[in-house]
């Protein structure tokens, strides 16, 4: 028990031991739901558990295949806890911090969070016009401003006014994702290299962002398997500890149009940081490797400050001197991550921030013990500080 | 082209601008202007607000140029500016437009190469949206 007055907390308390994926690609045939199963079974093969010892579920509210589906379909015991959290890929590591909680807690013992999504064929979200949010899309869309990629440019403009960034600070964000990419056979973009001239001579989206700022579009799922510490050291893998998680929504916060605040090139990463550091033993000189969500590749920079990796407006310089590469400064995505391996919501930088504790990335950090899985910034976020 | 999708708070923004006035939100108790309108203050928690008639002369906060694959009404205007602007009765006021040449131009109206951080505009109207020109 805790000392009185003292939360227990859930430090430490849970452990990621099982990690599945299914393939990605721009089109697969199987539906959302049957890739789900595939990468849930995957993931608890992975840990060598059975799926009727599965009693907890978490995933995204975007998440299309729901707890009665698949818990049918892959043949999971009575489930005690099961929630989803929101906001796109900003729910992604608030999956696995629900379920450390409920672990830690005793509402739950074995949990499986997923992700498991066709963005690649289906439609884009943003061509929807009958089911638009009313707010705050009233404000926006009739402008013009229509999609993500326009949304996140807005606030990449301001920035690289106000601190500096260029688009070659960008490139080198992208290039980074793409190097690795480039050693990791399972990412979609594994045999096409980026060269400066591409990037600076390709297509604009949005400017100042053009094609290659923007992530992939991908067909894929993935999933992981959370236990409490005990129950981690008897399975098949070597566990990864959630050593710290936080979720961040900032005092008036108003998501991917955060244009309406006193200082709105501070997002989320901020309220997390402070909250997942000062519940946690490290400190940002300790983290060996990162993976950080990349939709768009101004959110490395802005994430790199608000986690406190360099200070307020120094994200553009960081990226500077291959400081995101193998043997930099702070390796980022080191399986590609949404910009070049796959984008299923930043799940899969969960998925790499194992291996890479477990010692089986495909561009391995030499002795990575901490690891940082952050989720989209400038929505709703959450982070998760993994340890081996 | 998508018209605003309004909602409670927001639709008396949008029926002042369908004749010609710009107005924004601001607590009838404390004082404050809100946007994104909402039902209470969130200085004062007051439910009392009024729509406070601005002069709508801004500045350019931020900008981007939006290239295809976009909506059918819109792509045929690519690229065109989208632009941020701060009021400046009312700063952390920022609402998102088009530079256009004059109230009722086409989106690409504005050669993009003319826009800056903090280039000052002037709201004008057309079809119940506030547009802006070069002031």
């Amino acid at each position: 028990m805790a000392a009185p007055g003292t939360a227990p907390g859930i430090k430490d308390a849970a452990a990621i031991v099982g990690i599945g994926q299914t393939a990605f690609a721009r089109h697969l045939a199987e539906d959302e739901r049957t890739l789900a199963c595939r990468a849930v079974l995957a993931a608890l093969d992975d840990a060598g558990i059975a799926p009727g010892e599965v009693d907890a579920l978490a995933s995204y509210t975007m998440e299309d295949t729901d707890e009665v589906e698949l818990a049918k379909a892959v043949g999971f015991g009575d489930l005690t806890f099961f929630g989803k959290v929101g906001y796109g890929g900003g729910g992604s590591c608030a999956t696995v911090a629900h379920l450390a909680a409920a672990i830690a807690t005793g509402q739950a013992t074995v949990g499986v969070a997923w992700r498991s999504r066709k963005r690649g064929s289906g439609p884009r979200p943003w061509t929807n016009t009958t089911a638009q949010l009313p707010t705050p899309a009233q404000w926006t869309r009739p402008f013009g401003l229509l999609r993500p990629a326009d949304e996140i440019a807005m606030l990449a403009r301001r920035y690289m006014h106000e601190y500096g960034v260029t688009r070659d600070h960008l490139f080198n964000v992208a290039l980074a994702c793409r190097n690795r990419a480039n050693q990791n056979p399972a990412a979609v973009m594994y045999d096409r290299p980026l060269t400066r001239e591409m990037y600076m001579t390709s297509r604009w989206i949005s400017e100042p962002l053009c094609l290659y700022d923007n992530c992939l579009e991908t067909d894929g799922a993935l999933a992981c398997v959370v236990v409490g510490r005990e129950r981690a050291r008897d399975c098949r893998q070597r566990p990864v500890y959630v050593h710290a998680a936080a979720q961040g929504l900032p005092a008036q916060h108003h998501g991917m149009v955060n244009y309406w605040t006193d200082d709105p090139l501070t997002g989320p990463a901020w309220t997390a940081a402070r909250h997942l550091w000062k519940h946690a033993d490290l400190t940002p000189r300790d983290v060996d490797v990162a993976q950080i969500y990349d939709a768009f590749t101004p959110l490395i920079p802005l994430s790199l400050e608000g986690y406190g990796f360099c200070a307020r407006g120094e994200g553009g310089a960081f990226t500077e001197q291959g400081a995101l590469e193998t043997g930099g400064r702070l390796p980022v995505n080191t399986a590609g991550g949404g910009l070049s391996e796959a984008y299923v919501h930043g799940f899969n930088l969960i998925t790499e921030g194992v291996r890479q504790l477990r010692g089986t990335s495909t561009a391995q950090v030499p002795g990575a013990a901490a690891c940082l899985v952050t989720a989209g910034e400038d929505v709703p976020t959450s982070a998760l500080l993994l340890r081996s | 082209m998508l018209t605003p999708v309004t909602d409670a708070d927001g639709a008396p923004f949008w029926e002042y601008a369908a004749r010609g006035e710009l107005r924004v939100q601001a607590c009838a108790d404390c004082g404050e202007a809100r946007f994104p309108p909402r039902p209470c203050c969130p200085h004062c928690q007051s439910f009392a607000c009024e729509w406070r008639p601005v002069p709508g002369r801004g500045r350019v906060w931020s900008y981007v140029v939006a290239h295809p694959p976009l909506l059918p009404g819109y792509a045929e205007q690519a690229p065109y500016n989208v632009v941020v602007v701060e009021l400046e009765e009312a700063p952390r006021i920022r609402l998102v437009g088009n530079v256009v040449a004059h109230a009722g131009a086409r989106l690409d109206s504005v050669d993009p190469g003319r826009l800056r951080i903090g280039a000052r505009v002037r709201a004008v109207f057309s079809g119940g949206l506030p547009q802006w020109v070069l002031a």
